[in-house]
């Protein structure tokens, strides 16, 4: 019997299988569960690039703070990998709780640590109880499932809501699963005692919260902001958000009469993709492709062409672990400098960097207006943590579309325009009138190219005119500073110590500030690149600023000594480049390490 | 309509269809058939605002500059204005697409998305304009120069020709045709029938480079595709409103209902030619570059296809004029969706 006190909704679970083996909905079981019960949970999956047959892990974390990010060790492990398991049994720590399908798993006693809890789980004889025969080798998962259930006290009328709705109407699957999850439970009454003071319990975590992968909510952001056209190639981790707009896209953007109001087509490769954004962007409609790094190294030519020619495009960058095919299915903040500089010649661009979910529903909306507004290309730099994890979020908050559709001259507007060139800064902020394809004047018409142009859209090779377009497009740059989202601080803001972040770092960042809650330190987590004059006022306030970037080359941090010189000085890196998502484990160790507290 | 014998059925002049003055060499096959596209869009009295153009980059891809001033045209980049105007076709199905391209820009760095513009059928008229060499970086060869074909510094091509007319029937494209920049009544008849075509309308023209690829051995030189060139028929275009004064003897002439209604008749000339059989156009194709000839006309043509727009059944309204009651799915779907998200 466990002695000591509970240890109450605060523990990490890691579950190691072989993927394809039906284990995800295993885990998904689990971890919907305890978020419907109330519980502070977040999820994880460290899977491999394939198909079938190679290791993946799933980490369910359980906080009272519901924190996001990843736990670098865990108290308790289920291992039903006999490939992995000796590694995974290494890299325990002292007192981990483990569960283990003892079938296919030898666990001798000179691998048991202290204070470790050891639970054998007969996984293959028990698949014996499960009359779905055919089923067998995907049902088996739902026994350390049932396990975990009856131990730490998981509400089986919960489970079973969760059962019923993934199975939605097909009751024999549903009776299937119930019954799987029962040989667990069964096995567990019957042949466990509890050891360790884990235990979860009903709580209030979730109120107005939801669970959701970051794609999903890019592709709802992208419907929402008014999106028309989308054209994609498959790529890891970007595929579901293309995927998820389309399907979203046919429930609410068909007409009564069952057309469409929307164009989704699966491009040859990502260079037709972003040039059949340019085309629907160039013709009038929003437009937008997701892609990962690879994807945006193809798409340089094209970007070039955007900006230059002063296109609009949303670009959806799921980020993942590069150079070349890299870690397909690992997370980084990697293509930060490979977007914000995209394409030969001086091009510079604008970057959103959601941390979240609701920021992906929100920025990805925003997108659109800016680049409708900006004519250029906007960057959503998403990762595949945020991406393809599911994640526990505040539900969505419709807003009102702006659908600002920027400086476009109807065939009336230019009735009234004395003199209208398409590259005519008419009105000093860079940005210059456009009017679209179809457009019924006798002046609407003009010529877009890539190569020189004047503010009439003639070809040239003037300097004078080619320096002026230049020194305009830049001009333009910084008249977007007014229309990103500003940056979030937080912490002790007479603190000389600062820590800047972006992106999915914001959890490990957020929970180490929780930590070192009696240091003085104050956060500020950049939402938009070009950098706005709050960022640099909050370098300019630090003696120190700590850099926390999942790159090797501190990507960020170079973008802020090119555009802001003189911090150089104060700025210290913090750096995490190994794949998995960033843990407040790491941020923690390496700031106090830094700073020597 | 203006009874003005100077303007067509839409009011408009000759003038109403130029453009910038060319910048290509004298005598270039291009602006032939620039020319010729000009006097098909005035013929047919084709709104010039309702027109796109697009184009890749080389010689061929600078000549949307040279007509029809009034469109908007879009010179993207190299080998990629397929997807550039598949977007834009999409994006508003009631723009009147051309596409000009050339052979580098086509059959080279553009043959991935030239293929995969064909096999969607992207609602547009595509024009190669072929000459067999890289013009715009002085003479190399392109990949439709043919077998043996010698370059103007001398040596023979090495590689076979890509044939883009057999490679787009073998795509499923609908509308083939062939031609010669010499031969301008030609072009204009097939310009106003691919207009009329709805989905993909290929017309690969050869278009002689005088300044590099117009010696002795080329086989694209002005002078050995004039001696070469076998029209395989006599084209008549009859636009859908006007009256049928085609006068021909049963037998002599074949007649197709183009999309729009209009009429595109094929007088018999040396030889039978039938161009609705796939597998007969494209053993024709194999015979003639066997045979160092070059067959012209309408090679291949089936009102069997459905285009893009029509496959992927978009409302009638451009997709850039929905407003915000088309696109905002409201505040009531998103508390279904965050209802289904728990």
């Amino acid at each position: 019997m466990a002695t000591g006190q509970s240890i109450v909704n605060n523990l990490s679970i890691r579950v190691a299988t072989i993927n394809g083996t039906g284990s995800q909905s295993a885990n998904n079981l689990l971890f919907k569960s305890l978020f419907r019960m109330g519980i502070g949970v977040c999820a994880k999956n460290l899977f491999p690039s394939n198909i079938q047959g190679l290791p993946t892990w799933f980490q369910i974390r359980v906080s009272e703070q519901g924190y996001q990010d990843l736990r670098e060790f865990d108290d308790l492990a289920v291992l039903m990998n006999a490939e992995t398991a000796k590694d995974d049994i290494a890299a325990m720590r002292p007192g981990t709780t483990v569960f283990y399908n003892s079938s296919i798993i030898k666990f001798t006693e000179d691998q048991i640590k202290p204070g470790m809890s050891v639970y054998a789980i007969p996984v293959e004889e028990l698949s014996k109880g499960i009359t779905e025969t055919k089923l067998r080798h995907l049902l088996k998962n739902l026994f350390y499932v049932g396990a975990l259930s009856h131990l730490y006290e998981i509400e089986i009328e919960v489970m079973k809501s969760v059962i019923q709705d993934t199975f939605k109407g097909k009751q024999s699957a549903i009776d299937a699963n119930v019954a799987a999850l029962q040989i667990g439970i069964d096995y567990a009454k019957a042949n466990f005692t509890k050891a360790d003071n884990f235990l979860f319990k009903r709580a209030n975590c979730n109120e107005g919260k939801i669970i959701v992968e970051g794609n999903t909510a890019s592709a709802l952001g992208a419907i929402y902001g008014g999106c028309t056209v989308v054209a994609w190639y498959p790529i890891t981790p970007s595929s579901s958000l293309a995927e998820s707009c389309e399907s979203y896209m046919k429930k609410l953007r068909v007409d009564k009469d069952g057309k469409a109001k929307f164009a989704v087509i699966q491009a040859e490769d990502e260079l037709a993709s972003i040039g059949m954004v340019l085309g629907a962007s160039w013709a009038g409609a929003r437009a937008m492709t997701a892609t990962a790094g690879p994807g945006i190294s193809l798409m340089h030519e094209f970007i070039g062409l955007a900006y230059y020619s002063e296109i609009p495009a949303v670009i959806f960058d799921v980020q993942r672990v590069g150079p070349s095919t890299g870690l397909p299915t690992r997370t980084q903040q990697c293509d930060i400098i490979s977007c914000a500089l995209a394409s030969h010649g001086d091009t510079k661009h604008i970057l959103l960097f959601p941390a979240s979910p609701t920021e992906c529903f929100e920025m990805g909306a925003e997108a659109f207006d800016l680049a409708d507004r900006m004519q250029t290309p906007i960057f959503v730099m998403t990762d595949l943590d945020l991406g393809m994890n599911a994640w526990v979020d505040n539900a969505f908050e419709y807003k009102a579309p702006s659908f600002d559709r920027g400086k476009v001259l109807s065939a009336e507007d230019l009735n009234k325009v004395k003199d209208w060139g398409r590259y005519l800064d008419s009105d000093g902020d860079g940005i210059c009138y456009r009017t679209l394809p179809g457009t019924d004047h006798m002046k609407g018409a003009y010529f877009t190219r890539g190569s020189g142009h004047d503010e009439y859209a003639r070809y040239t090779e003037s300097p004078v005119v080619y320096t002026r377009n230049m020194d305009r497009l830049l001009k333009k740059w910084h008249t977007s500073k007014k229309y990103l989202p500003k940056p979030v601080l937080k912490g002790d803001i007479n603190s000389k110590v600062g820590i800047i972040a972006y992106g999915t770092s914001d959890h490990a960042v957020v929970e180490t500030m929780d930590r070192l809650s009696t240091t003085s330190l104050k956060y500020l987590r950049v939402r938009a690149y070009p950098f706005t004059q709050e960022v640099e006022e909050f370098i300019k306030s630090c003696d120190v600023v700590y850099m926390v970037e999942q790159n090797r080359d501190g990507q960020l941090q170079q973008l802020l000594e090119i555009d802001l010189p003189g911090i150089q000085h104060k700025l210290r890196p913090i750096r995490y480049y190994g794949g998995f998502p960033l843990s407040a484990d790491i941020v923690e160790r390496e700031l106090t390490k830094q700073m020597g507290i | 309509m203006s009874t003005d014998t100077n303007c067509n059925r839409a009011g408009l002049s000759k003038l109403d269809y130029g453009g910038k003055p060319t910048t290509l060499c004298k005598g270039c096959g291009h602006d032939s058939i620039t020319a010729g596209i000009i006097q098909a869009y005035y013929e047919l009295g084709v709104a010039p605002h309702s027109l796109a153009k697009f184009s890749g980059i080389g010689c061929s891809s600078k000549t949307p500059t040279y007509f029809v001033d009034r469109a908007h045209g879009f010179n993207t980049v190299h080998g990629r204005m397929p997807s550039v105007a598949t977007g834009a076709s999409v994006a508003n199905k009631k723009l009147t697409i051309i596409g000009v391209s050339g052979d580098g820009d086509t059959a080279s760095i553009g043959m991935g998305q030239f293929c995969h513009l064909v096999r969607r059928n992207v609602n547009m008229v595509y024009i190669i304009e072929n000459n067999g060499t890289y013009g715009l970086t002085k003479g190399q060869f392109s990949a439709t120069a043919d077998l043996g074909s010698t370059a103007k510094k001398g040596p023979a091509n090495q590689f076979p020709t890509i044939d883009c007319c057999a490679i787009a029937i073998e795509l499923g494209a609908t509308f083939v045709a062939r031609s010669f920049s010499g031969d301008r009544k030609q072009v204009i008849a097939l310009v106003k029938a691919a207009h009329a075509h709805q989905g993909i309308a290929l017309l690969d023209i050869i278009s002689p480079c005088v300044t590099f690829n117009n010696q002795e051995g080329s086989t694209k030189s002005y002078s050995f595709v004039k001696e070469h060139a076998i029209p395989l028929h006599e084209l008549g275009f009859v636009q859908s409103q006007d009256e049928i004064t085609v006068d021909m003897k049963e037998g002599e002439k074949k007649e197709i209902r183009l999309h729009d209604g209009s009429l595109l008749t094929l007088r018999k000339l040396d030889r039978e030619y039938d161009p609705t059989d796939k597998m007969k156009a494209l053993t024709a194709i194999n015979d003639s570059r066997q045979k160092q000839e070059l067959i012209t006309g309408l090679l291949y043509y089936s009102d069997k296809g459905t285009d893009l727009n029509t496959l992927l059944n978009t409302v009638e309204s451009p997709l850039w004029a929905l407003g915000e009651k088309d696109l905002d799915p409201g505040p009531e779907a998103l508390k279904k969706i965050n209802a289904s998200l728990s």
